[in-house]
Order: structure tokens, then sequence, then C-alpha cells
């Protein structure tokens, strides 16, 4: 049952076939199973059983809502009250939010049960999970790869069926690179679909929460519980939520898809380019037509990224100064003391190179030449998609330039690690809609598809994937020491 | 050398919301230490600022008031810096962007002269916390109820010369800002603190000097004094042939002085980049036009209202314009008296001079407008003279009395205008003074303001001049 999809499991906890609390309990050990993958830094054993029952009484008492008795981890970094919320991070080892995430309330709202806080990149800097001060996670494909990041934890425990769907943030394709990394569906929406009340904040023109599924299906059905506006966040678009779901068979007949040559460059692993080629078969089978289509500025969206997601958590994480909670430096003798060692202390390398750069793009003598120019090619990238989307409905290429890497290969090499984003950063300075699917397997490691859909139009690209599933079964594979057991 | 004193003022305001600027806490004065601070004033990890919508009415307020140009779009920017009082390690304040642009007022000075000061711009942004170092022992404590404080920052530009027109520009618009419902401009609870910008130059220079920021003033006379102070230590340092350091100074009331708070080494950068946290603040036409209609009438139009309807000078419907409290009570002393020209050379002359000789702030008249305007109507219907108006006004300002008509009565001040009773007190006069009467005669006519000053002193000036004037020309021709 660990495989099923969220529409299955619901279909059993409606038909009896098992119940809430069963299916937690299931979970749970499972978890406990594997804790060498390292997916979870909070489990939620207790809690999760208890409104496991509780969800199994309302749905006997007819109260079910559209998730009731469905058991989800939660990234790391949204706030969850009275449970401990780390980003990852050594600087919030002791933080107990004092309210929920607007993502973990309305989930909680529509009847899941919260499993545990999955394990992520610190404050959700990196590509492969092993920024964590809580340890790296392992890619249960092969656990000498890393999961992708950073919302690593939520997709390894996706793919190693340790909950049945999880929350993930995407600043640079933090959801997408380890979704295709893990062989899972995830999906970035709209920057500004979903609330980032209560999400700890990384680069906050760019952050944007996703959930990361087993199918394309169950991603339409949470995101359409986590969308919509959000008095809390004034970023938060007031656009209506469609019924994702309904929309998900919408015929593709017709549908143009334009493939991002640019994406198909040098440095894209030859294994991974023949899968995303021959996905194209699918997709014309179903009516779509294929068109070649140019993003001029693409290649500055790594450099601009790196100015603007820094500059702005350099702000961010300014409020982790030991003052007030978290870490605090042991007997600081004065105030500088206090700022300096507990920030130096409770954060570790890659956040402090990240907020170093920061610091230095937003510096009097150098905004003009990093942070205004980086703005400048953030509205260049935004009006080359616009150009596309002229000519056709979503485009598609592939999420990351390779399949999982290996755990150490690349933390001494700070550009190749940068290099992993390369395909999803454009949708996050675009704040475009995107999502990765499985799309079929190089060097016997999963290989992720990215679809990128116009503003609001999350329902273009979820019903493309959809029915892309429905024609194939990448998505239902699942590790081979993971399918050994019931 | 001679040196010219140059100043510019930063005015912080403290609007008068109900609430924070980007969180629902309340903003009541007093409250017990970190009462009111939310999640959101105290920076916890995943909050988000949600702007106060009642800050714009407030600030679009001001800026009409000013005649300033309302900005239909303008934007957020961060302010980095790390102090424990700050919770965010950032300021959220308006940079590039400010809600309001340029505008000027017209003050009044002390020699009845208005002069004009130009305003830069007034931008919103929040207050930070405050550190509390006298109730603990070895360690600060840290209270962020004032955090988040919604503040609308005026800056001027350097056109100020002295810390008498600092004060008097200070005084406009704390006045404007209570006038308008922009603050409640309580002074003791910090709703309106200033920054002064203060540098030197060789007169006749129009190069600026290096100025030194005194920040944080909260009362009109510590601004003064702490100006006062800045000028002389500058002009020490320019004249035994040192530099003035560009800095921050703290102005020190117990010692009445000021020092550096932070040295040139560790000067800020603060970083300013827009707050991806907010949209832009847009804002209409329709939306000025409304908070415009809600507005009560503004010093300028009430000036151009005083020359067209009261036919007063420029000069003077600028003065009595200027203060909507002096305003208003000078119309209430025109209404009653029913001479408007009067009424103005009076509050000009008479009420000013005396509030300031007294340092009595306006809002502190010791006469009611009523009292003053039935005063100027006894020398119109000539129950007493002008010269005797002054004493009664006089004894009404020191509280010896407070009904005019009472005072006259009780003190027998009555012009005496009745010909029957100043006749014979004319008649002898000339007869006491022969010498006088035969220069008059000769042609001197200058004598006749000897007889009239006799009969004044004898009177106790209570005779009416002009009749006096008329009985004594008659007699002796």
């Amino acid at each position: 049952m660990q495989y099923d999809s969220i529409a299955q499991q619901l279909d059993n906890l409606i038909r009896g076939t098992y119940s809430s609390v069963e299916l937690t309990r299931h979970y749970l050990d499972r978890i406990k199973q594997h804790a060498q993958l390292n997916c979870y830094i909070s489990v939620l054993e207790e809690s999760a059983l208890e409104a496991a029952q509780q969800a199994d009484q309302a749905r006997a008492a007819g109260n079910a809502g559209p998730l009731t008795g469905v058991p989800i981890a939660h990234k790391d970094i949204f706030c969850t009250q009275g449970v401990k919320t780390t980003a990852g991070s050594q600087m919030l080892y002791n933080y107990d939010a004092p309210f929920d995430a607007t993502v973990v309330s309305r989930l909680a709202t529509a009847g899941a049960v919260t499993i545990g806080k999955t394990n992520m990149d610190e404050f959700a800097m990196g590509s492969s999970n092993e920024t964590s001060y809580y340890g790296a996670v392992l890619n249960p494909w092969d656990t000498t790869r890393v999961p992708g990041g950073s919302s690593g934890g939520s997709a390894a425990a996706v793919a190693a069926g340790l909950c049945s769907a999880a929350t993930g943030t995407d600043t640079g394709g933090s959801i997408r690179q380890p979704a295709a990394h893990c062989g899972i569906t995830g999906i970035k929406p709209t920057y500004g679909r979903i609330s980032r009340w209560g999400m700890i904040a990384f680069a906050s023109s760019l952050d944007q929460a996703g959930p990361m599924t087993r199918t394309a299906e169950d991603a339409a059905l949470l995101l359409g519980v986590m969308a919509g506006e959000d008095p809390l966040d004034s970023t938060c678009l007031a656009a209506d939520v469609p019924n994702y779901v309904e929309s998900l068979n919408k015929p593709l007949d017709g549908l143009k898809i334009g493939i991002c040559e640019d994406f198909f460059a040098e440095g894209l692993e030859a294994g991974s380019e023949q899968v995303i080629r021959e996905s194209l078969r699918v997709f014309e089978d179903l009516g779509a037509t294929i068109s070649s289509v140019r993003l001029p500025h693409i290649e500055y969206s790594i450099p601009a990224y790196y100015v603007i997601a820094p500059a702005e958590a350099s702000a961010n994480l300014s409020r982790y100064d030991g003052v007030r909670f978290g870490y605090r430096c042991k007997e600081p003798t004065d105030l500088a003391d206090l700022f300096k060692r507990s920030r130096s202390e409770g954060f570790g390398d890659e956040v402090k190179r990240r907020i170093m750069v920061g610091a230095f793009t937003l510096s009097t003598g150098y905004y003009d030449a990093y942070y205004r120019q980086a703005q400048q090619i953030r509205r260049l990238i935004k009006d080359d998609f616009q150009a596309a989307f002229a000519e056709v409905d979503i485009l598609l290429g592939p999420t990351a330039p390779q399949p999982a890497f290996s755990l150490g290969e690349k933390t001494g090499d700070q550009v190749a690690m940068y290099l992993q984003d390369i395909y999803t950063i454009a949708g996050n300075l675009a704040g475009l809609p995107a999502m990765s699917i499985p799309a079929g397997f190089s060097s016997d490691l999963p290989v992720g598809l990215q679809l990128i859909g116009n503003y609001l139009d999350e329902a273009s690209i979820l019903a493309a994937a959809h029915q892309f599933q429905q024609r194939t079964d990448w998505h239902q594979r699942v590790p081979a020491s993971m399918a050994a057991e019931n | 050398m001679e040196w010219e004193t140059v100043i510019g003022l930063e005015i912080h305001v403290q609007l008068r919301t109900q609430s924070k600027i980007f969180s629902g806490s309340s903003i009541a004065f007093g409250a017990a230490p970190n009462i009111q601070a939310s999640a959101v004033d105290l920076g916890l990890p995943g909050v988000l600022p949600v702007v106060n919508q009642a800050v714009y009415p407030k600030a679009i307020a001001f800026g009409l008031g000013i005649g300033a140009d309302i900005s239909l779009v303008s934007a957020f920017d961060r302010k980095n810096y790390f102090y424990p009082d700050l919770p965010k390690g950032y300021q959220i304040t308006q940079m590039d962007k400010p809600i309001v642009l340029g505008g000027s007022v017209e003050i009044p000075l002390d020699d009845g002269s208005v002069k004009t000061i130009q305003i830069t711009r007034a931008h919103l942004e929040e207050d930070a916390g405050k550190s509390l170092h006298e109730e603990f022992i070895d360690s600060t404590g840290i209270d962020l109820n004032r955090a988040g404080t919604p503040l609308l920052e005026i800056v001027s530009e350097p056109d100020m010369r002295s810390a008498k027109e600092v004060v008097s520009y200070a005084r406009y618009i704390h006045q404007l800002v209570t006038y308008l419902g922009v603050s409640d401009g309580n002074m003791a609870e910090g709703s309106l603190r200033c920054d002064a910008n203060v540098s030197l130059r060789p007169v006749g220079s129009s190069e600026l000097g290096t100025r030194t920021e005194t920040k944080n003033v909260n009362s009109f006379r510590f601004l003064e004094r702490a100006i006062n102070f800045e000028v002389v230590r500058q002009k020490e340092v320019l004249e035994s042939g040192g530099r003035v350091e560009q800095e921050t100074r703290l102005y020190d009331p117990d010692r009445d002085e000021t020092r550096p708070m932070r040295s040139k080494e560790t000067a800020m950068d603060y970083r300013y980049f827009p707050e991806p946290d907010l949209l832009p603040i847009v804002i209409d036409e329709a939306f000025i036009a409304e908070v415009k209609k809600n507005m009560p009438e503004l010093p300028r139009e009430k000036a151009e209202r005083f020359q067209s309807d009261y036919e007063l000078s420029n000069v003077d419907a600028k003065v009595l314009a200027s203060e909507p409290m002096l305003a208003d009570y000078f119309e209430t002393v025109a209404a009653t008296c029913s001479d408007p020209k009067l009424a103005a050379n009076w509050v000009r002359v008479e009420l000013l001079g005396r509030l300031n000789k007294d340092s009595i702030e306006t809002s502190d008249i010791p006469v009611s407008s009523e009292q003053f305007g039935l005063l100027l109507l006894r020398i119109n219907d000539q129950t007493i003279s002008g010269k005797i108006a002054k004493d009664v006004l006089d004894a009404l300002w020191k509280t010896e009395a407070d009904s005019v008509d009472d005072y006259i009565d009780a003190n027998n001040l009555k012009q005496v205008s009745d010909s029957g009773a100043l006749e014979p007190l004319i008649d002898k006069i000339i007869a006491d003074n022969p010498k006088q009467v035969e220069q008059y005669r000769e042609g001197k006519t200058k004598v006749l303001g000897f007889f009239v000053g006799q009969v004044m002193k004898e009177t106790s000036g209570k005779a009416n001049p002009k009749q006096v004037n008329e009985l004594v020309r008659k007699k002796l021709s």
C-alpha cells in the first residue's frame, strides 16, 4: 500500500480496505526500517497516530475532507506549531514555531495526517541535500547517490514509500530537481499561487511551495488544497484556483508543445537527452504538436539567480542573530561577539557563502553592477518566455543535466553544484509554473522531464503530465531494494 | 571668519493608527514590555509583513497638506543593519520611491515675516523596538512593543539658517500633522522625533560644509539647544583649523551637549534593496480625491481665503494661517469684533508678541478668543481706547480677570465721551497753560498734542482721544 497513489489510498480508505491508522502505522514502520536514508528530521509518531485516529472517526461520521487520513510529510522549512522546525540548520535546532504555515494548516484542514518533517539542504541552499546540518539524505534508487535538493528528504521519502506525498519548496529547482533524481512527480506552481506564510524564507521573490507526489493526479489534488489567496501573504495571488483534478483529462489534441532548444545544448548527459527526446513521441501520440522555441537570454539565468537569491537571502537570514530564538553562542563577550559567533557557529558554510555574496552584491558601489543588472536580466528572461508562450502552450525540456550524482562528488565544486539547476532556475526567475515527472532511466537512474506552463496555467502542465502518465509507467517504477518489500 | 549655519531636518512622525504598519498588534502607549509584539513584530522565521491600509490616507493627507506630489506608485525597501532591537535585521522603509515627493511650508519667524522651507520627501517606514539599559544590571532588556509602529519620515531641504528657524519649522510640522489627524503629536510619548543635519560654511559660499547628524531629539527645547551646541562646536573646530567629521551624534540633555554615536570607521552601508515581501503601493487619483475631501482647510488655502474674504495683507494672512489653532483663534476674534483688519493687527502684534515673550504655545493662550474679540469690539464701540485695551489685555493675560466688561466696569475704565464732563477739565488746562495757548495761536499746531496729552493724563487715559482732540481744537480757535 505504500506505493499506492493518494487517489488509490483515498479509495481504499473509503472502502475500508485499510484505515488511516493502519496506513499511518505502516509508513511509521517503514520510516524506522529505512532510517539510514535519513529522509526525516522529525518523525511525529504520536501526533500522527492521533490524527489518523481522528481521521478515521471523521470518515466514519461522514465528515471526511478531500485528504482525510492521508499521511503526508512536510519539508522542515514549513512552520508547524508545537513541532521543531529547523530549516535543516543548526541555527534552528531548538526552534518550536508558535504557528502553522498556511500550507500546513490548509492540508491539515483538508484532513491530511502530518507524519513528519523532512530533511533538506540548510535553509534550502543546495542541490544535493548535503548542506543539511542533520546529515545527507541517501537516494533510494542508489544509496551512494544524492537525492537532489534542496527538498531531498521529501523526494526520497516519497520515492522510498515513507509517506503518501510530501511538501517541498522551490527557489531555483528545489522541488523539480530532487523529484527528477528520485523518480517522482513535483510541481512548483506560479509564483504567488501558494501562500509563503510560515514558509521560512530563502529568497522571497523566488520561493514557492508545491507538492511532491507519485502521480500528476496526486499533485493536482494537493495543489488544489494548498493554492489560493492568503491575507497573511501580500504576494500571494488573488486569482481563482481551478479544479485541477477535473481538467486532468482535457484532451491534448492540438496542444502546442515548445521544445527549449537552449536546454539541449552542451552539458546535457546523453542518456537523459535520449529519454527526453523519446518522451516527445508519447505527446505526439496524444495529439500534441511539437515545435522548437528559443529563449535567447536563458544562459544568463544562473548568474542572475546567484545575485538575486543570495541578495535576498542575506537580508532574510539577518534575523538569526542569537537574540530572540535559535542558536546562541556560549558566553558572548559583547553584542558584536554575540552576533558574530552565533552566526558563524550556527550557520553552515554554504549559507555563509551565500550571505556574504548577497551582502557584497548589495553594497554601495556594487549594487548597480550586480543587483540592478541581475534584475534587468530577470526582466529579459520573463520577456523571452512571454514571446515563447505567444507561439506555444507549454514548454518541454529536461529537469536536470544528468541523473543523481554520487554523494560528495560535487561538494568541493560550487559552480558544478550550481549548474545542477541550469534548466530549472529560469522558471523561478520568471515566476512560471513548472513541474518534473519521471520519463525514463539513464544508467538505471530516474530521469525527469520538465514541463513549464504560462502564468497561472498549472492546469495545462498537470493535464499533459497526467496523460503522459496514463501512457507510461515510469512513475510507477520503484527502487529495486524497496520493491522487494510489501 | 563669518559662518553661515545650514540645517536640514528629518522628522519622524508616528502615525495615528490603531495597529502597527505590518502587523495587527496595537500601538497603544504604555503597555508592559513585549505585550504588543506578535510573531511578525518579533521577526520569527516564516512571518511576512502585510501593510496596514490605514497608513496611506495619513501619508497622503500630509503630502496634500504641504502641496507635494503624491506618488501613484511607491515601494518599500529593506534597510539592513544589525541591532538587538531591530528584530528582522532590516527595517522596512521607502528609499527609491517614497509616497510623498516635494512640497513646502511657510513658517512664521519671530520678526513677523514668513519663510519658505522646501520639503524633499516624506516616506513610510516601521519603527524599531527599544533597548532598555537602565532596568537591568550587566545586561540589556529589549522591548519590541514599539517595533513596527508606523512612521512618516519627513525630510526637509537644508533651508534653515538657525536653531530658531528649525524650531519654528518643527512646530509648524507638529501643528500640521496634529491638525490633519496624521499623528496624535504627543511629544512626550515620542510621536515626533527629529534628526538635525547641521553644517557651517563661510558666509557667501554656496558649497555645503561637512555635516553632522544629531539623532533622536524629541523636544523643541532640546532641538534648539542641540543645534546651538553643535553650531558652536563646529565653529570652534573650523576656526582652530580642524575639519568637521561627518558623523552621527546624540544630544545629552543632562549635560547639554552632543556626543558622537558612531564613528566614521564604522560608517554604515545599509545595502538598501526593494522589499520582495510587499507589492508596490499603487494609489489612484480617486483615492487621493477622497482623502482630500475629508481633509480640513489647509494653511495655504486659509491664507488665500483670509486675503480675499478679510482683505488682509499677504504676510498677515500667511502668518495667521500658518498654525491651525492660531487661525481658528483669529477667526473667532474677527467674528466677535466684526473688524478683521483690527483683529489681524492685534493677533499678530499683541497676541503673538506676548506668546513669544512668555514662550507660550498656541494651544495654551491664557485669554479666550471670545474675550479677545470682545476687547476689540470695546475699542470699536468707543467704550475704551486702544491704550486702555492693552492694559485690559495684560490683566486678562495674567488671569487677573476673565471678563473684559467686568474688568472695565470694576476698574472704572470706560472712556469718557461725555463733553459735559470733559469741557470743564479742558477749560482748566487751557487756563493753566497760557504759554502753550499762545504758541498754538501763533501757528504751532503741534502743541495740540500737549493739551490732549494733559487731558488723557488727568483722566487716566479714559477720555476718548478723538473727542478730546475735537473739543481742544474748538476751544483754542
